[in-house]
């Protein structure tokens, strides 16, 4: 029996190092990745409202993110006297576990689309489904938070995870529809076929020709995060922490790491999907005999990483620039807004790909937001008129009352 | 009364929404540029406390002293106006008669044998320093006070006199209160400003 495995595994080995070498990488950088980004993150807030931020700890406080990493594991685990206990265990652990799970078929640096052997950065090349999967298992996060949300057996939870669960539906819909076009012109949901069919010129990046599906993606992205201006799910003037308020030590850690695995996997996805992964004028693509060399490799995986970096400082950025939404808004936001302008945006895509017109005719869909705009805006106008109008009577009819 | 209310109850109006407005994108860039422009000032309104200390007004209420005269004694003269002002009966004065045949205490008719102030119960108001007729107890700008026991806190008439001589010598708190010959040890007022002292009130007290 075990003979027969370690024959198995000797036998596959040129095939199995190459999947054990890329976990163990997401392995050993997502963790760090996600203890230095909160680093970042307080060093950017700090910058942000004119502060210094954390620079006690090693040169510039570089440190601080592994002494929080240290205290925060040798923390006490509390666990409440009312939780239902292994849900309230199940939940920090699921959710990371969905959060790592999607990184399985993102490339994290330049792929080849022809791949033989060797090292490569992915933990699973040429997977067909690619991007539609790592949708499916990113959104199974909110099970993650629903169920630490219910296990916690506190009404703020509960509020927390009922508010993710509600935010997660409603801005999977949009999230899928606006890549769908990309998708369509790729002819695949491979990612690395989708990096490629960007690398011939910069203006083949989808960002140019759907800048529509970028804004609708970007967005619906974030709120998938749960991150300002999205964050109800934890939202703490109203909700103390949320889903996470009964969660101490490392049980939550992993929800935080969970919450910044996903803002990885999201600035990853916007930058794979939208603005041409790895490849960069000047730097050929990795399925070309001459962009296969190592030079060239690293070359993407850097322009790939700068690429990643932008997208995560905007999103810290819009933390500091933007209020939190109100839940309703958050609701029109997602069915009056992005729905229907994501549906518009794959009619427009479909009659382009159907018609054999250029694809960069897709450019005019930038100016849907500006008619939704101005159709929302009339309305708005319209029923505050009418509400205007019914207060004056009603103040005048109360005035005559008192008289 | 009904009449006033409908006069005082006002309706606002919402102010209407622009097509900018309801895209959300113009107020989103410009809030972005608002942090951006803040990243990117360099100028950190933090002040880097344990190596760039805060300037402390002049009036900044913190750890007393007893001041001494030009001959280095104490000057207080124990007579227990502070102890009385305190309103958290943090100061407590014993005090012992001077003695005559000392040349260096010819002047004086009292002096506070002990004199300790519990520094942790004080609430530094600053009576003390208002109550004392010859400028002796006076609060300083030391502000930074710690300690490892509360014995520790409780300050005695040499430790108070140490505090006198380390903030004279930093420049940092010059006898400032300086009100006048109100009493023994009080010294002359350098201006006339104060005018003379009150009746009843001899040389001596």
């Amino acid at each position: 029996m075990l003979k027969t495995l370690i024959n198995e595994l000797v036998e596959k080995w040129p095939e199995l190092w190459p999947i054990l070498a890329a976990i163990a990488v997401i392995l050993a950088v997502v963790p760090f990745l996600g203890l230095y980004m909160t680093f970042i993150e307080r060093k950017l807030a700090a910058y942000v409202q004119d502060r210094v931020g954390p620079n006690r700890v090693g040169p510039f406080g570089l440190l601080q993110a592994v002494a929080d990493g240290l205290k925060i594991f040798l923390k006490e685990q509390v666990i409440p006297d009312h939780v239902y206990t292994v849900l309230y265990f199940l939940a920090p652990t699921l959710s990371l576990m969905t959060a790592m799970f999607a990184l399985v078929v993102m490339p994290f640096g330049p792929v080849p689309t022809n791949y033989t052997g060797g090292f490569r950065f992915i933990v699973a090349p040429g997977i067909d489904i690619g991007i539609l999967m790592m949708i499916a298992i990113s959104s199974l996060s909110a099970y993650g938070i629903i169920v630490g949300g219910w296990a916690s057996n506190n009404k703020y939870s509960m509020y927390g995870a009922i508010r993710s669960c509600a935010q997660f539906i409603s801005y999977e819909i949009p999230l899928g529809l606006s890549i769908i076009g990309v998708i369509a012109v790729a002819g695949s949901l491979n990612i690395e076929h989708i990096v490629d069919a960007q690398s011939k010129s910069i203006w083949d990046w989808n960002i140019f020709w759907q800048p529509l599906a970028l804004l609708i993606f970007f967005t619906s992205a974030l709120a998938e995060t749960n991150r300002l201006p999205f964050d109800l799910p934890e939202c703490e003037q109203e909700l103390v922490g949320g889903f996470h308020t009964e969660y101490s030590g490392i049980k939550f850690v992993l929800f935080f790491l969970a919450e910044y695995t996903h803002i990885v996997t999201v600035s990853f996805l916007t930058a794979l999907l939208f603005f041409g992964g790895w490849s960069c004028p000047g730097i050929p693509s990795p399925s070309t005999p001459e962009g296969a060399s190592l030079t060239y490799m690293l070359l993407g995986l850097l322009v790939l990483v700068l690429k990643v970096s932008c997208v995560v400082a905007l999103i810290m950025l819009l933390r500091w620039a933007l209020p939190r939404f109100r839940f309703d808004q958050l609701m029109g936001l997602a069915w009056k807004g992005l729905i229907p302008l994501a549906l518009v945006n794959l009619i427009g895509v479909a009659i382009v790909l159907s018609l054999d017109l250029p694809k960069h005719l897709l450019v005019v869909t930038a100016a849907l937001p500006v008619i939704a705009a101005y159709y929302s805006a009339t309305q708005f106008n319209a029923s505050m008129a009418k509400l205007n109008s019914e207060r004056s009577v009603l103040s005048k009819s109360r005035a005559m009352s008192y008289e | 009364m009904s009449n006033k209310k409908t006069k005082t109850v006002k309706w606002g109006e919402e102010p209407k929404l622009g097509m900018l407005d309801a895209l959300y994108l113009p107020a989103i860039v410009s809030g972005l540029a608002t942090a951006v422009r803040h990243a990117v000032s360099g100028k950190p309104t933090t002040r880097q406390y344990p190596e760039v200390e805060p300037e402390i007004p002049p009036n900044y209420r913190g750890v007393h002293r007893l001041n001494r005269d030009e001959q280095g004694r104490v000057k207080c003269v124990a007579c227990y106006m502070c102890q009385t002002a305190c309103p958290a009966n943090c100061i407590e004065i014993i005090a012992a008669p001077a003695p005559k045949d000392d040349p260096h205490w010819k002047d004086r008719d009292k002096f506070p044998a002990t004199f300790t102030i519990d520094e942790l119960r004080c609430i530094y108001c600053g009576m003390c320093e208002e109550a004392c007729p010859v400028d002796a107890i006076e609060l300083t700008s030391v502000y930074d006070l710690t300690g490892l026991t509360r014995t520790e806190m409780v300050f005695d008439k040499e430790k108070l006199l140490s505090v006198f001589d380390e903030t004279v010598k930093s420049g940092k708190d010059p006898v400032r209160t300086n009100r006048g010959t109100l009493g023994p040890a009080s010294e002359v007022a350098p201006t006339g400003r104060q005018g003379p002292p009150p009746p009843g009130r001899g040389k001596h007290g």
